[in-house]
């Protein structure tokens, strides 16, 4: 029952192929892609920190913490023109998005 | 053998909720189950020895980004079932695309084992007396100083972008304007009107 670096690999792996899988499923709701792209990039951490455990070097968890920064930048600026866009709008229906160009 | 317990129980559940993060019909669920999902991998972080991370985690996601998808799940007025609409019609080659990713990655994880087989085991933490937080903070506020500096930016730069991107005037709606306030001179409110007496002002 010795738990090794590959279980938390497999476990970052289903996370990441969930996170994926979500994006491609709920093509039609933008607050699910955007919980989607969450979850990959907790699977990236995940992968991060084991690492950073197995091979006694810190630098895995300071490149987790990035990580994390980045996720919390990338959900503010995404649920910000998720609003702006549902104003000008009126729904948020991923499929009439390119009518946003020009 | 009570850390093996941990960490599967930690990663079912963590998987399950995950899933139910992308299935469930209502997003309020989907975010509850994504905080449920951050807060299993917050566990596992702390199974691994990670546990500034894992209170990071716990803080940022849980108490920030979670909130905040919340709120706008909550304020936009959509109708959800019918976003729901789609989701058979992508599900095979999502399916398809999800297969074929889990089993490459899959592949990685069980190359990871060690040459015997047999699975890296987690090494010793001995009797050191630095925690994981001084040794972050040992490395993070010297070799990593710029790249530090650098998330600050761009979490400063995502703060000004939400805010500009949300930020909008709208005529017709009064609001307390102080410059006007204080620029007001009596000459422009009073108007004083000489009145016979008897005669009113007519």
């Amino acid at each position: 029952m010795e738990i090794g670096l590959s279980h938390y690999l497999f476990v970052a792996a289903a996370l990441f192929t969930i996170g994926v899988f979500g994006i491609f499923v709920n093509r039609k709701n933008v607050i699910i892609i955007l919980m989607s792209i969450e979850l990959v990039l907790l699977a990236v951490n995940i992968n991060l920190v084991a690492f950073s455990a197995f091979l006694q070097n810190i630098q895995g968890q300071v490149f987790a913490m990035l990580v994390l920064t980045v996720a919390a930048a990338e959900a503010a600026v995404g649920l910000a023109i998720l609003v702006t866009y549902f104003r000008n709008r009126g729904g948020i229906a991923v499929e009439d998005i390119n009518q946003m160009r020009g | 053998m009570l850390a093996g317990i941990a960490f599967y129980v930690l990663a079912t559940v963590a998987i399950l909720s995950a899933f139910a993060v992308i299935a469930a019909r209502n997003p309020v669920h989907s975010v509850l189950f994504l905080i449920l999902t951050f807060f299993t991998s917050a566990g596992l972080f702390v199974l691994l020895g990670a546990e500034f991370l894992a209170m990071l985690l716990v803080v940022v996601y849980v108490g920030a980004v979670a909130v905040l998808f919340l709120f706008v799940v909550m304020m936009l007025d959509v109708d959800f079932v019918e976003l729901k609409q789609g989701f058979l019609d992508y599900l095979p080659v999502g399916f398809l695309v999800a297969l074929v990713l889990l089993g490459e990655l899959g592949m990685v994880a069980s190359a990871s084992m060690s040459a015997q087989g047999a699975p890296i085991a987690l090494a010793p933490q001995g009797e050191s007396s630095v925690t994981n937080a001084e040794q972050i903070g040992q490395v993070l506020y010297t070799e990593y100083l710029l790249v530090f500096q650098l998330a600050g930016l761009v979490l400063l730069v995502a703060m000004i972008g939400a805010i500009v991107l949300t930020l909008r005037h709208r005529p017709g709606v009064r609001k307390q304007d102080i410059h006007n306030q204080v620029g007001r001179r009596r000459a422009d409110a009073v108007e004083l009107k000489d009145i016979r007496p008897g005669q009113g002002l007519g």
